[in-house]
Parts: structure tokens; sequence; C-alpha cells
């Protein structure tokens, strides 16, 4: 800073763009690294994903999937997705509406709370559902047959268990994906405050109809941005459902699950080939996700060159 | 909302209607219906989905004596575990700043071919399901994968060689720096996506005000630019950090899993569970909730900094 003052006129107006713009040498290494590290990192993973599943030849890639275990972790896969992604969108559109169009106390408690399970190991997330309905656990004994006579027969008529069952997996996988559409509404829903809705219930609209007619198409792409974030963390979730799961083949996997299985197995031909289909659910979200920030970030400029 | 009284071509009355609307506030008493049952909904199930199976891992805790407690979250393998977790996930936190700022400085900054593909390949540790990274990385970084059949004789030679250094693992996969390189691959994209809107929003005339003052590239870079970015970088820090500590999936198929050199805390919760010790279990779990709130917490007092930082 101190030799400042010394220099030139002249020499301070051609130092002025060298300063603010990054030499051409400078710009290609770093640029370089990057990629480097974007492809040690991301590329190459994703590639050996396909590479290893397709080590012997297309057939024996697909016969991993015609396996009769593979479609039932897939099943049960699409099970867990299609259950936990409308409870938890549900949940975001009540909490979104609550949170961004009204003031009440305690709003920053609650937001944090919507967040936690983020912060929550997914091996923690499965073990308090363990804790709860597993056989030592609070309700465990509720849920045994002879304990307590009328809920414990009235499931075990039914057939119902929850821990090491499809319904254990079912809640791990709602508590791991409870935030991502919250999350993404409630910052949104506040952006676009309450002119709007004002306006229509002012104009004699009914609730249901504002909210169908106004804030659903105001708000239908970050809807859709957050199912997709939520359904690729459901289907791809392994910690918590590994947990609750029980793995027992053909019945509680699902395909993360069947890729351990398989991987610890030495069969890993199968292992990468099921893992593919994973890695392909990977890549159609975040084509889909680009499409969306793309879409909206042209809408968004639309909106403001009309303002 | 435009000033209404001021246009003469408004009705007054309709001015007069809207301010008489009383404006949401406390109870929820609002024009807009709903209120009620959308926050009551939201309570409902927040509760029953996380706060009460939350409150179970605490409440089983405190059917433990102290003794049992301690004696749980404090035995030899325990600590090793809280070691690894806590140096590896630090490690690969780190280099997540590092080349987390470079890859969000070279997105934002630099134009070339490619850029939105790359872009959009950075969110791909949070789509890809991680037990498909764990072997992913696995098959690439041992000594047979494409990576580690070259990269792992260079290790053994350069940093194996080195003397009071084999704490640091003595191959790439299946020891420590697998460890490292799976927590890395998951924390990616949380410093990259804390500093790209930051990075965008970073006016021109800061850097040119510091030039015009005579300030070299590297003074500007080192003196102007980072320290605007810091909050922002820490709070990418902090949720790479967060994120590693409780990873699971990816570890596992890449760390060999040893007591005592790669086990961390989320596996030994499991090893603890699958031998029916659910206290035991239990007590890990609490320890490491206290610990992911306490840092929940001061990224939330980070972003607070962060936001204040940004509006001087």
């Amino acid at each position: 800073m101190s030799a400042a003052p010394s220099r030139t006129l002249a020499q301070r107006s051609t130092a002025a763009p060298r300063a603010t713009h990054d030499p051409l040498w400078a710009r290609i290494a770093l640029t370089l690294v990057a990629l480097l590290f974007v492809a040690f990192f991301l590329v190459l993973p994703l590639a050996a994903v396909f590479t290893e599943g397709l080590r012997r030849g297309l057939g024996a890639y697909l016969a991993a999937f015609a396996e009769a275990d593979a479609l039932a972790a897939l099943r049960l896969t699409l099970i867990a997705a299609a259950i936990s992604v409308p409870a938890n969108l549900v949940f975001g559109i009540a909490a979104a509406w609550a949170i961004a169009k009204f003031d009440f106390p305690g709003k920053s408690v609650l937001l944090t709370l919507i967040d936690l399970p983020f912060a929550v190991s997914p091996v923690i997330s499965g073990l308090i559902y363990v804790l709860l309905f597993g056989l030592q656990g609070w309700f465990g004994p509720y849920l045994a047959a002879g304990e307590h006579p009328w809920l414990g027969a009235w499931l075990n008529a039914r057939d119902i268990q929850i821990i090491f069952a499809v319904p254990g997996i079912v809640l791990a996988t709602i508590f791991v994906t409870f935030p991502f559409v919250a999350r993404e509404l409630i910052p949104l829903m506040q952006a676009q405050g309450t002119d709007e809705e004002y306006a229509a219930i002012t104009l004699g609209a009914s609730g249901w109809q504002t909210f169908r007619r106004v804030t659903l198409p105001n708000i239908k792409w970050g809807l859709f941005y957050g199912v997709i974030l939520c359904n690729a963390r459901a289907m791809g979730e392994f910690g918590a459902v590994s947990v609750v799961s029980g793995h027992i083949r053909g019945e509680t996997n699902t395909l993360p699950l069947h890729v351990e299985i398989l991987y610890n197995e030495y069969n890993f031909v199968a292992a990468f080939a099921v893992a593919s289909l994973l890695a392909l659910l990977a890549l159609a979200t975040l084509v889909l996700k680009s499409l969306v920030e793309w879409r909206y970030s042209r809408a968004l400029a639309a909106a403001q060159t009309e303002a | 909302m435009p000033p209404v009284s001021d246009t003469p071509d408004t009705d007054p009355r309709v001015d007069l209607e809207i301010r008489d609307k009383p404006v949401p506030r406390g109870s929820g008493r609002s024009v807009l219906p709903g209120f009620g049952l959308s926050l009551g909904y939201t309570i409902f199930y927040l509760g029953l989905i996380v706060l009460i199976p939350l409150s179970a891992a605490f409440l089983k805790t405190f059917g433990m004596t102290w003794a049992e407690f301690t004696a749980a979250v404090f035995s030899e393998r325990v600590l090793a575990a809280y070691r690894v977790s806590f140096g590896a996930s630090l490690v690969a936190a780190a280099l997540n700043a590092t080349f987390g700022l470079l890859l969000a400085w070279v997105l934002v900054r630099y134009p070339f071919p490619g850029r939105r593909v790359v872009d959009a390949l950075v969110d791909l540790p949070f789509a890809l399901p991680t037990a498909v990274a764990g072997i992913a990385l696995t098959a690439l970084y041992a000594k047979n994968g494409w990576i580690g059949s070259w990269l792992e004789p260079l290790w053994v030679k350069t940093i194996g060689a080195l003397p009071g250094l084999s704490w640091l693992g003595a191959k790439i996969a299946y020891d420590r720096p697998g460890v490292v390189l799976a927590l890395t691959f998951i924390g990616l994209p949380f410093v990259v996506r804390t500093l790209q809107p930051v990075l965008e929003e970073l006016e021109p005339e800061l850097e040119e005000a510091s030039a015009t003052l005579g300030a070299s590239r590297w003074q500007t870079i080192t003196r102007v630019l980072l320290p605007e970015l810091a909050p922002a970088l820490l709070t990418g820090f902090a949720l790479s950090f967060a994120r590693a500590l409780g990873e699971y999936g990816s570890v596992v198929f890449i760390s060999g899993n040893m007591p005592n050199r790669t086990e961390i805390v989320p596996l030994l919760i499991i090893t603890k569970l699958e031998q029916y010790d659910y206290r035991g279990a239990t007590a890990l779990a609490v320890v490491m909730l206290v610990g992911s709130f306490a840092v929940l917490l001061g990224i939330n007092l980070l972003q607070k900094w962060s936001r204040r930082h940004h509006r001087i």
C-alpha cells in the first residue's frame, strides 16, 4: 500500500485493469486444477460405476436386474419413496403456508426444528425408530403379542411389524427427507409475500381457491424442485434404512441395501449394475434440477424486466 | 403497495378499507385463512416424526447410571472412533474449503466450455446415493483401480516413507486416506454452493477501488476479496464438517472398518446395535446428537454474522 503514492498517474491507469483481471496463465491454471479436481472426485467415480457394471458385458449387466431379489428391492424402494415424498410434500406446503404467510412467536425456533433431521446422522435417524418400536423400545412391549393383548393382537393378526419391516423403512425414509420440500418452499413463499393472496381474498375467493389459483401457480417450480431432491434422497438413503431394515433378502432390502449385499458377496458386476441404476436416477435428478433452475431464473428475469 | 391516497384517480374509500384490514400479526388474526390448520399440522407432524423419536434417544440414556454412561462413551475404542471421525471430517472440510473456493471462483469468474455441465455436476454428491459413492470411490482408489494403481505406489513412496507419518495410513483405500476421500466427496457441494451466490453478488467496484488505490492483484485477493468471502467460506466449511461427522454409507466401503484406525462413530453405533448393546449405541448417539446440535447452532450464528456482514 505504501508504494502506491510514488507511482505516476500513467503507471496507475495501466495497473488498474491488470489488477481487476487475472492474467491468462492464472485463469488457465486455476481452471485446469478445478477441472482436475472435478474429474477425480465427480466424473471418474460416476464413470467407474458404469464400466464396472459392464465389465463382463451387457448380458451379465442385465442379468443383475432379472434376479427376483433385485426386483423386490426395486419395488420396496419405489414404495418407500411413494409414501415418504407425498407425506413430506403435504407437510412442506402446510409448514410454508404457516411460516411464510403469517407472523407468530417462536417462528425461528420452528424453522430450526424443521431443519433438525439434516443435522442428525443417518445412522441415528434409524436408531431412534429402533428405540421406539424395537422389542426393547418404548412401544415395543405394546407391539409384541401377549404383552398387550389388544394392540399386539391387532397388529399380529394383520401381520404388522414395524422394525425390520416395511413400516420402519418408510418411517426412517420420511425422517431423513423431512425438510426437503419445506426448505425449498419457505424462502420462496416468504419472498413472494401475501399481496396476491390478499387481493384474491378481497375479490371474494375462498381460501382453497386462493391457494389453488394464486399460491400454487406461484410456487409450482419450487415445489417441483423440492420434490425432485426429496425423491432422490428417499430412493438413495442407505444409513438410516440399513439400521431399521434387518436385511432380509427379497423382503426388507431397498436398492442401496441390495447393492451392499451384492458387494459384500464379491458379486461386483451385479453390485455395480444395480448401483448404475441408482446413478442414473442421480443423473436424471441433476438434469431435472438444472432445467428447473434454468426455467426459474428465466421466469424471474422476465418478471424483473416487466416490472 | 403504492401510496394510493396521493394518486387522484383512485377511490379513497378503497384505500381506507385496505388500511383497516389488520396486518397479520400475533395470533394469526388475518384475512388469509388456514393459519390454525397449517401450523397445527406442522407441529403435529414435526412432533410425530422428529421430536418424539429424537427425545426417545435422550430419555433412553436417562435410564443409565452416570458410570454406565461414561463407560459407554469414553472407552478406549470409542475415543479412537471420535478421533478418526473428528480428524477425518476436519481434514475433509479443509480440503473442501480449499478446492470448493477454487471451484466456485472458476465457475463464477472464468467462462469455459462446458461450464454449465460442471456446475450441475457439483451437486452429484447430493444426488448420488452414498452407498453408490462408497463402492465407486473404492473401485477407483483401491490398489487395482484406475487412480489407486498409480496413486497408491506414489503414496507409499512419499508419505508412507516419511518417519512418524505412518498414522496417516499406509495406503489410500482401506486406510485413513480413504475415509478422508469419502468425506471430501460427500461434503463438496456445501462450500461451492454457499460461496457461489456471494461471489456472484460481489461488486466489481470493490476490486476496482482496491486496484485504483494501488494494490496488486494478490493484495486485492488476500486483503479485499478473502475477508469479504470469509463468512460464507466458514459456513460452507462448517456445513461440510457437520455432514462428514454423521456420514456412514460412503465410508464403510472404503475405510476397511478397522477398530482404533478407520472405525468412525456412526459405524461403531451400528456395531453396538448388532451386538444388542442398545444402551451403548444410544449413549454414543446422544453424544453425537449434542455435538451436531452444537455445530448447527454455530452455523446459525455464522449465517447471522454473514448476513450482517453483507448488509454493511
